[in-house]
């Protein structure tokens, strides 16, 4: 365990792709069989502890600290396991025994009933340091944060040998920890793992953001545009290959989520893989992403929301055609299969997403910029712009930069003020870094309309949060309101993706992704946007054109649903 | 009588009624004793300055000779009568020359202790508890969190990690005042030799410390530095150095930075910090209470920092506490724990 502590202890603090893959593959090295297959299985995020609930840890900490010093501490830090590590009272020098392997916290955690775990727990923690003790709850807690994805553990293990990260990939839904078979072939002394799902997953292939300077190296007689959907990318997979049909649906990281989408799922009647869009259908017309999500995070999929929500895909791509594995053709020679399959699928469910249509950068513009002219048509408002994809592109796992671009339509904007502020969690933890800003209305008063987290610079976010410390009218808990009249105040000009109807928000409306996209020292709060000007956007939902998006230097990923 | 007669919070800062003075103002005033010469402490512009020898001397390093109408050096343990209150300095601990003032009128001691730390440190004298009435603490770390670890077990991870990677420089980002010259001092007590190489905000204030006796060994300006020199080397720059152009000129460096703030890990992540080292020149949880208890006081007032949770366990402890709401102050340490500063222009700028 203190191996694999310093382990996590050093990869948190290590920014480099190379130096992460080096550490851990250097950890692989060193360490022996099973310890180092539990620590692939934590990187990966193979492991559940389901019984050890942040709960439980908050009540062995209750029983040892102060309740106000913790609620303070625990704010400071922003981050539970963090606090309770550096909080956790040491027992005496002498009474601290040897530190437990990783293995055995594993095999402990397993086998032990719900009621041994606090004390469990707690005899580990007293036999830990301080960075055991973090690396230990992180584990437990399942957020390790430390950077690290399961494709870059994965790729440490390649540089054990001659495997390749893809390879390993395309193995890895077959195995379990602690994968000692994978170190195996992977050092060169045992043959590949055979892989048992019949319906396995693929490494999707994911696009870069275009810049406005990429377009200058590129030829549009190089590239096919298709509209870029707003929903869920998704990988379907049915084999009938003997017996049973076998059906899976994938989301973009490999995660197996057909059990959400028991009706898609059925309908599908195909044999390979497809690559696609996974979006709410009513009467042939897309549905909005709000709606989408409707159908989202539900406990239980009831026959009223499958009749509610109906499932389907739009294909962009076939990586399996039968039996025949086509990741190596280029796009055109896989599109022309695509079409084909989807032309004698007769399940329903599944259509083909079209290409668009155009001569030159120009022309495509124009297509993003009225997808609805463009042969979108009704479904204009799902789309979130378009895609380019080289007519010669192989399918290629990860986000290789070249083959794919995604141009994504320009974000709405409004200038609105910020009301309250509150400290960050993980990395952000001690800046106040979630801004609480409102419009006005009618009544010339300021009404919340969202919050956001990020799309400001380290330089701005210093700027801000020196701001709400110096301009802080009230406190509530780790929350402060700041000085927010006409005259007095900070603007924020926020970016986001689209606005709904909301209950849940007084002002009646929710924001999509928003985030900060500049900081508007120059402009007074009383010339702040005001809500009927938001009121509109709910029913226009083109963007107007112009508002254009301003490169950030770190810009963020929409999460998940995003290609 | 109530403390209060004696010592107030004001905008400028701590003032004393009965003796019309200030205590590390923010802004210029008539009459002014300075604990310590870190800017937020040490400001130019004051009528006249009552501070230590060093203090002085730091201050007249950083802002020119003239920088108050008039100067008086105390040392530490001889009171000085101000209006009829009586001022004497004593070891803070902080940095070299840092004070506490002990503050007497009709049988009533205050003590402002600025900024203090009791743990070792060869740089400077060490901190004294100073029996009193009401003792005036900061709380910069002022949670159970901040427990920081001994200076040479940290200085140990710098060592190791120049043993391990001789090819690359190692930059240490520090506080130009105090945590600079410590660091140095910790190397050398370490056994680390070699040429510390020093960005130009600490050249002179590196000098001074040698001047005074504390020997910083070989320490050059790093713009003096061939590329071949550096590798395997420590370059110690302001914190904000780190991510600016300057250090471009280092090909691939481990960067470090001393702080107290590297006990959080979100802190160290977000300015890039590959090793941490946990070296603050300020008190932590158990010093600051142990601190407390020392002086025997029975009422506390807490300055700037943490001051929630400090009031929150001295009024467990049984003494009277309360926050001072002094805005103004740990300015130096927070811009040490963020790479880039405000532009001057902003707005931010002018306090609320």
């Amino acid at each position: 365990m203190n191996r694999f502590a310093a382990l996590l202890d050093r990869l948190a603090y290590e920014p480099r792709r190379n130096g992460k893959i080096r550490l851990i593959a250097d950890y692989f090295r060193h360490a022996p069989d099973p310890e180092r297959g539990w620590a692939l299985a934590a990187l990966t995020g193979a492991l559940s502890f389901r019984n050890a609930k942040p709960g439980m840890i908050r009540q062995l900490i209750a029983a040892r600290t102060d309740p106000v010093l913790f609620a303070l501490s625990y704010d400071y830090v922003g981050d539970l396991s963090e606090t309770v590590a550096l909080m956790w009272p040491a027992p005496a020098a002498a009474a601290v025994a040897e530190p437990p392997t990783l293995a055995a916290v594993i095999d402990a955690f397993a086998t032990l009933g719900r009621g041994e775990l606090p004390e469990l727990l707690a005899g580990l923690l007293d036999r830990l340091d301080e960075t055991g003790r973090w690396a230990l709850l992180k584990l437990i807690t399942g957020s390790l944060r430390i950077g690290v994805s399961a494709r870059l553990a994965k790729t440490a293990v390649a540089t054990l040998g001659e495997v390749t990260a893809d390879e390993i990939e395309l193995v890895w839904p077959g195995l379990v920890p602690p994968y000692e078979a994978l170190f195996a072939w992977a050092e060169g002394r045992g043959p590949r793992p055979e892989t048992e799902n019949p319906a396995p997953f693929r490494p999707v292939m994911l696009a870069h953001a275009i810049e406005p300077e990429d377009f200058a190296g590129l030829d549009p007689a190089d590239f096919r545009a298709e509209w870029k959907w707003d929903g869920i990318r998704v990988q379907a997979v049915r084999s009938a290959g003997g017996g049973e049909a076998v059906i899976r649906l994938y989301s973009r990281t490999g995660e197996d989520i057909s059990g959400a989408f028991p009706d898609l799922a059925e309908a599908l009647d195909f044999e390979g893989a497809v690559d696609g869009e996974l979006l709410v259908l009513r009467e042939g017309r897309v549905q909005s992403f709000n709606v989408l999500q409707q159908r989202l995070n539900r406990k239980s999929v009831t026959a009223r929301l499958m009749a509610e929500f109906p499932a389907h895909i739009r294909a962009y791509d076939l990586l399996v055609d039968g039996t025949q594995d086509l990741r190596s053709l280029p796009f055109a020679a896989r599109r022309e299969r695509l079409e084909r399959l989807a032309a004698r699928h007769r399940g329903g469910r599944m259509d083909l997403s079209p290409l668009v249509g155009f001569a030159s950068w120009d022309e495509l513009a124009a297509a993003r910029r009225d997808p609805a002219g463009h042969g979108a048509g009704a479904d204009a408002e799902a789309v979130e712009g378009v895609m380019l994809k080289r007519a010669d592109s192989l399918y290629l796992p990860g986000r290789p930069k070249g083959p794919w671009w995604k141009w994504k339509r320009d974000p709405h904007t409004v200038d609105a003020v910020l009301m309250y502020a509150q400290r960050g969690h993980g990395k952000r933890s001690s800046f106040y870094s979630d801004y609480t800003f409102g419009v006005w209305n009618a009544a010339g008063e300021l009404v919340p309309v969202g919050k956001a987290y990020f799309g400001f610079t380290d330089a701005e976010l210093a700027q801000i949060d020196r701001f709400v410390r110096r301009n802080t009218v009230n406190r509530f808990g780790p929350v402060r309101e700041v000085t927010h009249t006409a005259t007095e105040g900070l603007v924020l000009e926020v970016a986001f993706e689209g606005l709904a109807r909301s209950t849940r928000h007084r002002s009646g409306l929710a924001m999509r992704f928003p985030r900060i996209a500049r900081l508007r020292w120059d402009k007074p709060p009383g010339e702040a946007d005001r809500l009927e000007a938001l009121e509109r956007l709910v029913a226009e939902p083109a963007p107007s054109p112009g508002r254009g998006q301003r490169a950030r230097s770190s810009p963020q990923q929409e999460p998940e649903h995003d290609g | 009588m109530r403390p209060e007669d004696l010592l107030i919070s004001t905008p400028q800062g701590l003032y004393s009624p009965a003796g019309d003075f200030h205590v590390d103002p923010t802004r210029p005033v008539a009459r002014a004793v300075i604990t310590h010469g870190h800017s937020d402490h040490a400001r130019a512009g004051h009528g006249a300055v009552l501070a230590t020898a060093e203090t002085l001397d730091i201050m007249a390093i950083r802002y020119g000779a003239d920088f108050a109408g008039t100067r008086q050096a105390a040392p530490f343990g001889t009171r000085v009568e101000v209006n009829g209150v009586g001022i004497t300095l004593h070891p803070a601990g902080h940095i070299l020359g840092s004070a506490q003032v002990a503050i007497d009128w009709r049988g009533l001691r205050i003590v402002a202790s600025g900024d203090y730390k009791p743990g070792a440190d060869p740089t400077c004298a060490p901190f004294e508890p100073v029996r009193c009435d009401v003792f005036i603490s900061e709380a910069t770390f002022g949670l159970p969190v901040f427990r920081h670890p001994e200076p040479a077990q940290e200085i140990a991870k710098l060592t190791d990690s120049l043993a391990l990677f001789p090819e690359r420089a190692h930059l240490v980002g520090a506080y130009p005042l105090g945590k600079a010259q410590r660091v140095i001092a910790l190397l050398r007590a370490a056994g680390h030799d070699r040429t510390i190489w020093l960005h130009g905000a600490m050249e002179k204030l590196t000098a001074y410390y040698d001047s005074r006796g504390i020997g910083m060994g070989d320490v050059r300006p790093a713009r003096d530095a061939a590329a071949v020199e550096l590798a395997g080397s420590v370059v110690i720059c302001p914190p904000g150095a780190m991510s600016d152009v300057w250090s471009r000129r280092f090909p691939d460096p481990v960067t470090a930075f001393a702080s107290g703030w590297m006990r959080i890990r979100a802190r160290a992540r977000q300015n890039g910090v590959e090793l941490p080292l946990i070296l603050s020149d300020h008190a932590d949880w158990d010093d600051l209470q142990a601190s407390i208890l020392a002086t025997g006081c029975s009422e506390l007032w807490v300055t700037h920092g943490q001051e929630d949770a400090l009031v929150h366990w001295a009024l467990l402890a049984g003494l009277r506490a309360r926050p001072l709401h002094l805005v103004g102050y740990g300015e130096e340490e927070a811009e040490a724990a963020a790479p880039e500063t405000a532009p001057a222009a902003a707005p931010t700028d002018t306090p609320a």
